[in-house]
């Protein structure tokens, strides 16, 4: 993770090599089961969409519906829990 | 069969009925695309490691395993944790190989072959070889290049299904894996 006065960058890197980067407020909380939530995102809506290609920006709108949830929640979230 | 982004307690179960029907489906057009059964092996295969490349994910994204240290314990986690995911069965894990690179799962039941019987015209028809592809492709996808193949076979009259891994080597190589 890294850290500066106006953003954290968090990484998460599965065990298929596959990184997964948010750039976050500093004093958001639940980022780390934000990044989870990710990569379940990413395994129903990209993965299982057979026309979508590895390795290829992904351009399916169902993740990016899910995705944009995901992000809403978790702001919700963090605003008011303790610092995970 | 769409997921919604809340599942909660919407049930995921589907019909293992349609899933022998699909899977048998796709079987015997492959067997009238291709006239042969080396040609159908190879692409059931095929198949089966694009699925594997895909499923890996889904596979770690929800069963939460940590890296294996080892061949034992990868051979544990994919018969007890991943098929018991996938196919809601638990091989057994037996005959490694004294350097401990090759073990071989044995299946009781094998529910791609619910009904199935293997006419004589199809005698070197690999009818489950999808299941080799996907455990190739997802542990090259984990950095770890194997041979799946299937050494018995219920259909064929023998008693078990037994599926030999064998490892082959680790890829340290960072380049993307694509799809076949």
């Amino acid at each position: 993770m890294l850290e500066t006065d106006t953003f954290k960058l968090h990484c998460f890197q599965t065990l298929t090599g596959i990184k997964f980067v948010v750039l976050a407020d500093p004093r958001q909380a639940g980022i780390d089961s934000l990044l989870r939530k990710i990569y379940e995102i990413y395994s129903d809506f990209a993965l299982k969409n057979p026309f979508y290609s590895l390795e290829m920006p992904i351009r399916c709108e169902l993740f990016e519906q899910n995705l944009k949830l995901a992000l809403e929640v978790a702001e919700k979230a963090g605003t008011f829990g303790p610092g995970s | 069969m769409s997921r919604q982004a809340n599942r909660g307690t919407e049930s995921k179960k589907m019909s293992s009925e349609l899933f022998t029907l699909t899977y048998g489906a796709l079987v015997t057009q492959l067997c009238k695309d291709y006239e042969n059964d080396e040609d159908v092996n190879k692409q059931l295969d095929k198949m089966g490691y694009n699925i594997g490349v895909r499923l890996i994910e889904d596979f770690l994204a929800r069963s939460n395993v940590g890296k294996c240290h080892d061949f034992r314990e990868t051979a544990d986690v994919i018969a007890k944790v991943a098929f018991k995911m996938y196919l809601g069965i638990t091989p057994s894990i037996t005959n490694w190989s004294p350097a401990g690179d090759e073990f071989s799962l044995i299946l009781e039941n094998n529910p791609l072959v619910d009904f199935v019987e293997l006419p004589d015209n199809h005698s070197s028809l690999i009818y489950s070889n999808l299941l080799c592809g996907v455990l190739r492709g997802a542990l090259e996808m984990v950095q770890m290049a194997v041979e799946a193949k299937f050494v018995q076979d219920i259909l064929k009259g023998d008693g078990v299904t037994e599926i030999r891994m064998r490892f082959i080597r680790r890829i340290e190589d960072n380049l993307p894996v694509g799809e076949e």
